[in-house]
């Protein structure tokens, strides 16, 4: 199999950034440093063949999120990500925008 | 992967195996009780972990089979991997009655509500079928009328998930409509050649662009790679294509 075949999706990593995030980051839209592409989170390519969690945009290939747990601890690099906007449509309709 | 909770937000319950059935040679739906279950949204996943006596420990993530419900149950269905680490003891050795650590509902974007009227389009590869089967699920049960179609590439008929499920699906009025390719061995008499999907079965087989249906494309990522670039080239907008992948093993770590 491809070796570039072996990625998921940021759906993923719902699970694991579900321990730090109490909103759903999967589904807000983020904007990729590198070459500015807004897409939702869920839909970066996502490599969890790693010590950790590497999110890449989709179409540039930029990192935006790693994510490493060492024991009790988690580092969490947002660095590819100007900003997110998660849609808190759950308990009211408005959005909430987060820089970083 | 065992972890402690960062602001008490980590949701691991403790689910009690109450139903186990095969749905194929190598694949098993398991129906879990799950302690204060919230409910879930067709498309959600789960994450399961197993804990070794050694303390080692392994997460996966599985798709929800089953649609919405209000009595804390949901179902998974398991696909077992050659050499997966997880998949063999959930598709062999778990037994009713056996307890499991899982979290979730998770994610938020590869999930169809009942209250969307749109076409949807369907296309799973393999076990990909799992949350599409929730989404069908969800349809029935929420007696929406959204027009649903579904294209399942399969490797031969005897990997078909929900058959005679699927096949009630298709035999109703307000039927879904199913097209089923197969990548390696086809019924007797079948039409169309044992191989990959194209352009032509997407053609034949799922919505026309011009509907505006919002597409949900589940397998391993080389499926999902395909079959994406397949309905970009019919004509549809990528923002109405959502994606889940499998990744190149079809275990999800």
């Amino acid at each position: 199999m491809n070796a570039s075949m072996n990625y998921l999706d940021g759906n993923a990593a719902g699970g694991e950034l579900s321990r730090i995030f109490a909103v759903d980051i999967t589904s807000a839209e983020g904007q990729c440093v590198n070459c500015g592409a807004r897409r939702r989170f869920a839909e970066a390519h996502l490599y969890s063949d790693c010590p950790g969690l590497v999110a890449r945009c989709a179409l540039c290939g930029h990192v935006l999120l790693r994510l490493v747990t060492i024991e009790q601890r988690v580092f969490l690099d947002l660095r590819g990500m100007t900003y997110l906007t998660l849609d808190t449509t759950q308990p009211q309709q408005s959005s909430t925008q987060v820089s970083i | 992967m065992a972890g402690t909770a960062i602001l008490g937000r980590v949701t691991w319950r403790t689910a009690t195996v109450v139903g186990l059935h095969e749905e194929t040679t190598t694949a098993r739906t398991i129906i879990l009780a799950v302690r204060d279950w919230p409910g879930h949204v067709a498309g959600q996943h789960v994450d399961v972990r197993l804990t070794a006596p050694d303390g080692y420990s392994a997460v996966r993530s599985y798709s929800i089979a089953s649609a919405p419900s209000s009595d804390g149950r949901i179902e998974i269905t398991v696909e077992r991997l050659p050499n997966g680490e997880v998949s063999p003891y959930l598709t062999q050795e778990v037994m009713v009655g056996d307890e499991l650590e899982l979290r979730g509902p998770i994610g938020g974007w590869f999930v169809w509500r009942s209250d969307q009227t749109e076409p949807i389009q369907l296309l799973a590869g393999g076990s990909g079928i799992v949350p599409l089967m929730a989404m069908l699920r969800s349809r029935s049960s929420a007696a929406s009328a959204a027009p649903f179609r579904l294209l399942y590439s399969v490797r031969e008929p005897r990997a078909v998930f929900y058959h005679d499920e699927l096949r009630a699906l298709s035999n109703q009025g307000d039927s879904v409509v199913i097209t089923y390719a197969y990548t390696r061995v086809t019924p007797k008499e079948w039409p169309r050649p044992a191989g990959r999907i194209d352009a032509e079965l997407i053609a034949v087989g799922t919505w026309p662009s011009s509907l505006r249906p919002t597409s949900y494309v589940c397998g391993p990522t080389s499926f999902v790679e395909h079959a994406t670039d397949l309905l970009i080239a019919a004509g549809h907008d990528r923002e109405k294509v959502r994606t889940e992948r499998f990744g190149a093993t079809g275990e999800r770590k």
